[in-house]
C-alpha cells in the first residue's frame, strides 16, 4: 500500500485542552463544514500546507514524547477524518507504540462509502472528541452550510462500538443558545452511554482577524462572546443529565468500555 | 538517653551523622494533602503582626530600624519577640523585629554605607575601631587586588563579586544542634582539632585556629539559648524544642554573618521524625504540629540584612535566600517526601505567599504522586516554589544534599562554596572583537589588541578572538575569587556555620556567566546571516552591527544555536579547570543571573543578535524575552541541553505560563517538570500568571501587596523590584496554549 502523508495545518506541541494529559495536538488541513464561527478559518483550504509522513510525525513527537506521560497525541483540523487514509496509518503505528490516541472530529466526512475506514480508525483511537455544532438540522445547515445528519449517525455508531467520547459543543449566543436548542441536545445525548462527559466552549471572537487576514468579511461579526458562566451552567446541567440517564438505567448489553490509560 | 526514646539506633549514635539518624526513623508519606490543617489564630494574630511591619518597612524606603553602635555576634542582643505569649518558636537578630543588625566584617565602608543609604550614621567608636584598629575583608581584598582586577570590576565585565560584603552560600547542618545538644558538638570539635598536629604548617595551625572559632562560636551558642531560656547544651526532647534548637542554631549565623545568601538546608524531614513521634506519643496533634512550622516558617520570613542600594541594585527584592530544599528521593529508593514536607508548602497558604524563605522542590518523576500534585497545585496557585532535578544532583552530592540560594548543590555539614558571582560573557564578546576595549567607555581593559576590521564578521575569525579573550577574563576572574576568599577566611570567617560542618569539607570554586543567550544568539547571527560591523567615528570601535538574513534563536530546539551556546561553555569550563584556585576548591561554574541580568544589560553595548545597548539580558540561561518562540517546550527543551556536567553549580531557567495554559489541571503542570528533568534539566522557576496582572501589578502595587513571582533562582515580592526589573518581568515570554 502507498504511504499516504498528512497535509499538516499547524502542531501544537503543548495541548492541555484537546484530550487528557498534556498532548501533541496535529491540526490538519482541509474542512468540509464552513462553520461562522469558524476560529481556523485558514484550515478550510485543502491545499497542500505542510507534507509530513507518519514517521515524520512520530518522530517529531518523540521529540516532546517527555512531557506526555499522561497525554499522548491527538490529531485534530481542519477535519481530520478528510485525510482518512493518513489518520488510519498515524493511528495504528501510534497504538503500536503504545501511545494514547484521541480523534478531535466534526464527522463531517461520516458517510457510508468511508465507514469501513473510519472503523478501522477507531479501534487505533482511544477516544473521541465530537463536535456537535447545533442540534436542530436546518440551524445546523445555515451555521455550516452542511446537515448534522452523518454527525449524528456518527455518534450512533460510536455508541455501537462502545467508544469513550466527548461531545464539544461551542455555545454561540442567539444561534444554539437558546432553551429549546439546549432541551434538544440534551435529550438526545441522554441517550448515549458511549458519552463520557460535554464539554461546552463559550464562543469568542479570537478567530475573527483570520478571516480578516484574508480579506474575507466574518460572518458572525456583531454576535458577541458567549458569557462564561451561563456555558459553565449549562455544561453542569448537560453532564448531569447525562451522568443521571447512565446511572440510571443500566443496560446489559452495552459493551463494556476499554480501559483508558 | 531520654531525648532519644523510641529511635532506632544507627551509627547516628556514636558518629555526627544526621543523614544516617533521618534513613534509620523517618516516616515515608504517600499520601494526598488531605490532612493539612490551617493557620490558629495564634498563627494569624502574629502573622497579621508581621504583615503590618512588612507594610511599614515598606513604606518607610524598605528599612524600619538599624543598629549603629553594636557589633552583631550571636549573643550580641537581649531576646527579642513578636509577642512572647503568641509564639511557639522564638528568636530574632537583634532585640527588635525587623531591626536590622550591623556587620562590619564584611566590610565597614560597606557597612556604614548602607546605614548611610536609609539615614542612619554609624556610631563614631565603631567607625575608628573599624577603620583604624580592625581590618575587615574589603580592604584585605583591595590590598591585595591586581590592576587588572580592578579595571574588570569597575568595567563591569565581571559584577557581583562577594569582596565588600559576605560571601555566603554556606550551609551549616544546624540540624545537628537539635540532635546531638551543642555539648557533644563541642566534645567533637576538640576531638578534630586534636587531630591536626603534625606537621604544624600553616594549614593545619590555620584549620586548628578555625576549629578553636567554631567551638567558640558553639559556647555562644549555648548562650543564646540560655538568653532565650533554652538549654541548648543537650539534645532537644521533643518536635518543639528540635524546631526551636535547629532554628537557634541558623539564628547564630545569620546573627555573624550578612552572607549573600544565608541558606537553611534541608530541615523538613529531620523534624518530622520529632513531630511524629510527638503525635504517636499523644502529646501533640495535627494543629499543634502545623502551628509550630508555620511560627518556624514566619520567623525565617523575618531574617533581614542591611545592604547597600548598589547591591540592591543587582539582587533585588532584599533577599536573603534562606533556602530550604524538600522532598528528593532516598539512596535506597523511598522518597524524602514526610508529612511535614507538605506542612513546609502549606505555610503558603496559612501565611498568604511568601518570597521567604526559599522554598525549594528536590524533583524526581519517582516521588508519590499526591506529593506531586500538591507541588503543582501550589505553584499554582503561588508562583513560590522552585524545582531542582534530583536526578542530576543526588548521583554527585548524595541523598542529604541542599540548595544554597538558587542552584547551588552542597551536602549539608560535608561541603562548602566559594561564591563567585559572574561574568559578563556578552560584553567578552565585544572585547573579542573591539580589542580589548569597552564598547561603553572606550577604556582598555584587557591586554591591547587590533580591532576587527573585516567588512563582515566571520565566525571562525571571532570564536578565536573570543577563545583568546577568555583567557584573558578566566585568568582575571580566578585571580580575583582567589584573593576574595583567601581575605574572607582571614578577616570573616564563618565560625558559626562552619561549626556546623565536618572539620574537612569539600570546598567548591563557584564562578557564574551571564548573558549566554546573547552570546549564543550573536554568534548564530555571526554564523548563520551576514552581520556587518558598524564602527564608531571617535573611538574608531564596534558599536553597532546590521544583520541580513535570518539566523536561528537560541530557544527553540535549535541544534544549530543550542549546539553554539553548549560549546562556549565547555571551552569557559576547560579554560577555568586548569586555573589555580584557593584552598583546594573544585571549579564549578553556575549559568545564573538572579536579577542582576537587568544591570549587566544596562552596563552592555549593542550585541551582533539584534539587542540593543542597556537592554536586559535574559535571565540565566533563559532564552532573549520573545525569541523563543516556537512553543513552551521547545524553549525548555534549548535549556535542558545544556550540559550539567559543565555547570554543577546550577543553570537556572525561570519558565512562565498563563493559568489558562493548564486548562485547571495540576497534572499537566506535574507533566511539564517531569518531561523538563527527564530530558535533563537542571532547575526551573515555576511561575503561574498573566501578563496583564503584571502590568496591572506595576500600575497599581497598593492592589497588589503580596504578589510573590519566581526571578531567576528566587522567589521576590513583585512590589520590592526596581521599576527596570519590573518592565524586564513583564517583557519575559509569556507561554500560552494556541
Amino acid at each position: 500500500m502507498k504511504h499516504s502523508k498528512g497535509n499538516v495545518h499547524n502542531i501544537e506541541t503543548f495541548g492541555t485542552f484537546d484530550g487528557p494529559g498534556v498532548r501533541y495536538v496535529l491540526f490538519l488541513q482541509g474542512c468540509p463544514f464552513q462553520c461562522k464561527f469558524c476560529h481556523n478559518r485558514d484550515s478550510w483550504s485543502t491545499e497542500t500546507n505542510s507534507l509530513m509522513s507518519v514517521e515524520d510525525v512520530l518522530s517529531d513527537f518523540e521529540t516532546y514524547k517527555a512531557f506526555y506521560r499522561n497525554g499522548g497525541i491527538t490529531v485534530s483540523g481542519g477535519e481530520p477524518l478528510m485525510q482518512t487514509e493518513f489518520v488510519r496509518e498515524l493511528f495504528k503505528a501510534a497504538k503500536e507504540k503504545g501511545i494514547h490516541t484521541t480523534l478531535d472530529t466534526s464527522a463531517a466526512c461520516f458517510n457510508h462509502k468511508k465507514a469501513a475506514l473510519i472503523r478501522e480508525i477507531l479501534t487505533y483511537t482511544d477516544l473521541v472528541l465530537l463536535d456537535i455544532k447545533h442540534i436542530d438540522e436546518d440551524k445546523h445547515k445555515s451555521l455550516t452550510n452542511a446537515s448534522n445528519k452523518q454527525v449524528l449517525a456518527f455518534l450512533d455508531l460510536l455508541e455501537t462500538i462502545g467508544k469513550p467520547t466527548i461531545i464539544r459543543h461551542v455555545l454561540i449566543p442567539g444561534i444554539n443558545d437558546d432553551e429549546n436548542s439546549i432541551d434538544r441536545l440534551e435529550g438526545r445525548l441522554m441517550d448515549y452511554r458511549c458519552v463520557d462527559k460535554v464539554e461546552v466552549l463559550p464562543y469568542h471572537t479570537n478567530g475573527k482577524f483570520k478571516w480578516e487576514a484574508m480579506g474575507l468579511t466574518y460572518p458572525l461579526e456583531g454576535v458577541p462572546a458567549m458569557d462564561k458562566q451561563t456555558a459553565k451552567a449549562i455544561e453542569e446541567r448537560l453532564n448531569q443529565s447525562i451522568r443521571f440517564n447512565q446511572n440510571d438505567a443500566l443496560d446489559k448489553n452495552y459493551p463494556s468500555k476499554p480501559t483508558r490509560h | 538517653m531520654e531525648a532519644w526514646r523510641n529511635f532506632n539506633g544507627g551509627t547516628w549514635q556514636t558518629t555526627i551523622d544526621v543523614r544516617d539518624f533521618i534513613q534509620n526513623n523517618y516516616h515515608e508519606y504517600k499520601g494526598d494533602d488531605s490532612f493539612l490543617v490551617g493557620p490558629t489564630e495564634a498563627s494569624t494574630r502574629l502573622n497579621k503582626q508581621v504583615t503590618d511591619l512588612l507594610l511599614k518597612e515598606l513604606k518607610e524606603g524598605g528599612v524600619l530600624d538599624m543598629d549603629t553602635d553594636v557589633v552583631s555576634s550571636i549573643t550580641s542582643h537581649d531576646a527579642g519577640y513578636l509577642d512572647k505569649s503568641l509564639e511557639t518558636i522564638v528568636g530574632l537578630q537583634t532585640d527588635k523585629p525587623f531591626k536590622r543588625a550591623f556587620h562590619p566584617y564584611g566590610g565597614i565602608n560597606v557597612a556604614k554605607k548602607a546605614l548611610e543609604s536609609y539615614g542612619y550614621q554609624v556610631s563614631d567608636r565603631m567607625d575608628e575601631i573599624f577603620n583604624k584598629y580592625r581590618k575587615t575583608h574589603n580592604q584585605g581584598v583591595f590590598d591585595a587586588y591586581t590592576q587588572e582586577v580592578r579595571k574588570a570590576r569597575r568595567s563591569g565585565i565581571i559584577t557581583g563579586l562577594p569582596d565588600g560584603y559576605g560571601r555566603g552560600r554556606i550551609i551549616g547542618d544546624y540540624r545537628r544542634a537539635a540532635l546531638y545538644g551543642v555539648s557533644r558538638l563541642i566534645e567533637e570539635k576538640v576531638a578534630e582539632k586534636s587531630r591536626y598536629k603534625t606537621p604544624m604548617n600553616e594549614e593545619n595551625i590555620r584549620l586548628r585556629e578555625e576549629i578553636q572559632e567554631q567551638i567558640n562560636a558553639l559556647n555562644e551558642l549555648i548562650e543564646l539559648g540560655s538568653i532565650y531560656g533554652f538549654d541548648l547544651a543537650n539534645p532537644a526532647q521533643n518536635a518543639k524544642e528540635a524546631i526551636q534548637w535547629t532554628y537557634l542554631a541558623y539564628l547564630a549565623a545569620v546573627k555573624e554573618q550578612n552572607g549573600a545568601a544565608m541558606s537553611l538546608g534541608r530541615t523538613a524531614t529531620f523534624l518530622d521524625i520529632y513531630i511524629q513521634r510527638d503525635i504517636e506519643e499523644g502529646r501533640i496533634d495535627e494543629v499543634d504540629a502545623q502551628e509550630m512550622i508555620d511560627h518556624f516558617i514566619m520567623k525565617l520570613r523575618m531574617i533581614r540584612f542591611a545592604r547597600t542600594p548598589e547591591y540592591n541594585e543587582l539582587f533585588t527584592g532584599d533577599p536573603t535566600w534562606v533556602t530550604e530544599s524538600l522532598a528528593g528521593m532516598g539512596e535506597d529508593g523511598r522518597s524524602l517526601v514526610t508529612k511535614t514536607t507538605f506542612r513546609y508548602l502549606q505555610t503558603l497558604y496559612n501565611l498568604d505567599t511568601s518570597a521567604e524563605p526559599n522554598l525549594t522542590v528536590l524533583w524526581s518523576d519517582a516521588l508519590p504522586q499526591g506529593f506531586k500534585h500538591f507541588c503543582a497545585k501550589v505553584s499554582a496557585d503561588t508562583s513560590s516554589i522552585q524545582y531542582e532535578n534530583d536526578e542530576i544532583m543526588r548521583p554527585k552530592h548524595g541523598d542529604d544534599y541542599a540548595i544554597a540560594c538558587c542552584v547551588s548543590p552542597m551536602t549539608i555539614g560535608k561541603e562548602m562554596q566559594f561564591f563567585g558571582a559572574r561574568a559578563n560573557l556578552a560584553k567578552a564578546l565585544l572585547y573579542a572583537i573591539n580589542g580589548g576595549r569597552d564598547e561603553i567607555t572606550g577604556a582598555q581593559v584587557s591586554p591591547e589588541t587590533p580591532v576587527y576590521d573585516k567588512e563582515y564578521l566571520e565566525f571562525d575569525a571571532v570564536m578565536e578572538r573570543l577563545d583568546l579573550i577568555m583567557d584573558w577574563l578566566i585568568e582575571t576572574y580566578v585571580s580575583a575569587l582567589n584573593t576574595i576568599h583567601y581575605m574572607h577566611d582571614k578577616y570573616a570567617y564563618e565560625r558559626a556555620q562552619m561549626a556546623f560542618h565536618d572539620a574537612e569539607v569539600k570546598r567548591n570554586f563557584a564562578t557564574g556567566i551571564a548573558g549566554l543567550s546573547v552570546v549564543a544568539d550573536s554568534l548564530s547571527a555571526i554564523k548563520y546571516a551576514k552581520v556587518k560591523p558598524v564602527y564608531d567615528k571617535e573611538s574608531g570601535l564596534i558599536t553597532d552591527f546590521e544583520t541580513e538574513g535570518d539566523f536561528p534563536y537560541y530557544g527553540n530546539n535549535d541544534d544549530r544555536v543550542d549546539t553554539i551556546a553548549n560549546d562556549v561553555i565547555r571551552i569557559f569550563m576547560k579554560k577555568l579547570r586548569k586555573q589555580y584556585t584557593y584552598r583546594q576548591s573544585v571549579p564549578t561554574m553556575s549559568i545564573l543571573t538572579i536579577t542582576s541580568n537587568v544591570v549587566y544589560g544596562l552596563k552592555t553595548g549593542n550585541t551582533p543578535d539584534g539587542r540593543k545597548a542597556g537592554e536586559s539580558f535574559a535571565p540565566g540561561a533563559n532564552p532573549m524575552h520573545g525569541r523563543d518562540n516556537t512553543g513552551a517546550l521547545n524553549s525548555l527543551l534549548s535549556v535542558a541541553k545544556i550540559p550539567a556536567d559543565e555547570c554543577e553549580d546550577g543553570i537556572s531557567n525561570t519558565f512562565t505560563l498563563v493559568p489558562t495554559a493548564l486548562n485547571n489541571d495540576y497534572e499537566n503542570l506535574a507533566s511539564v517538570i517531569d518531561g523538563y528533568f527527564t530530558k535533563g534539566g537542571y532547575h526551573v522557576n515555576i511561575n503561574i500568571l498573566n501578563r496583564d496582572q503584571l502590568i496591572d501589578a506595576y500600575n497599581n502595587p497598593d492592589k497588589y501587596p503580596n504578589l510573590t513571582i519566581r526571578v531567576s533562582g528566587y522567589a521576590v515580592n513583585f512590589a520590592k523590584l526596581t521599576n527596570p526589573q519590573k518592565r524586564e518581568v513583564i517583557e519575559r515570554t509569556f507561554h500560552e496554549t494556541l
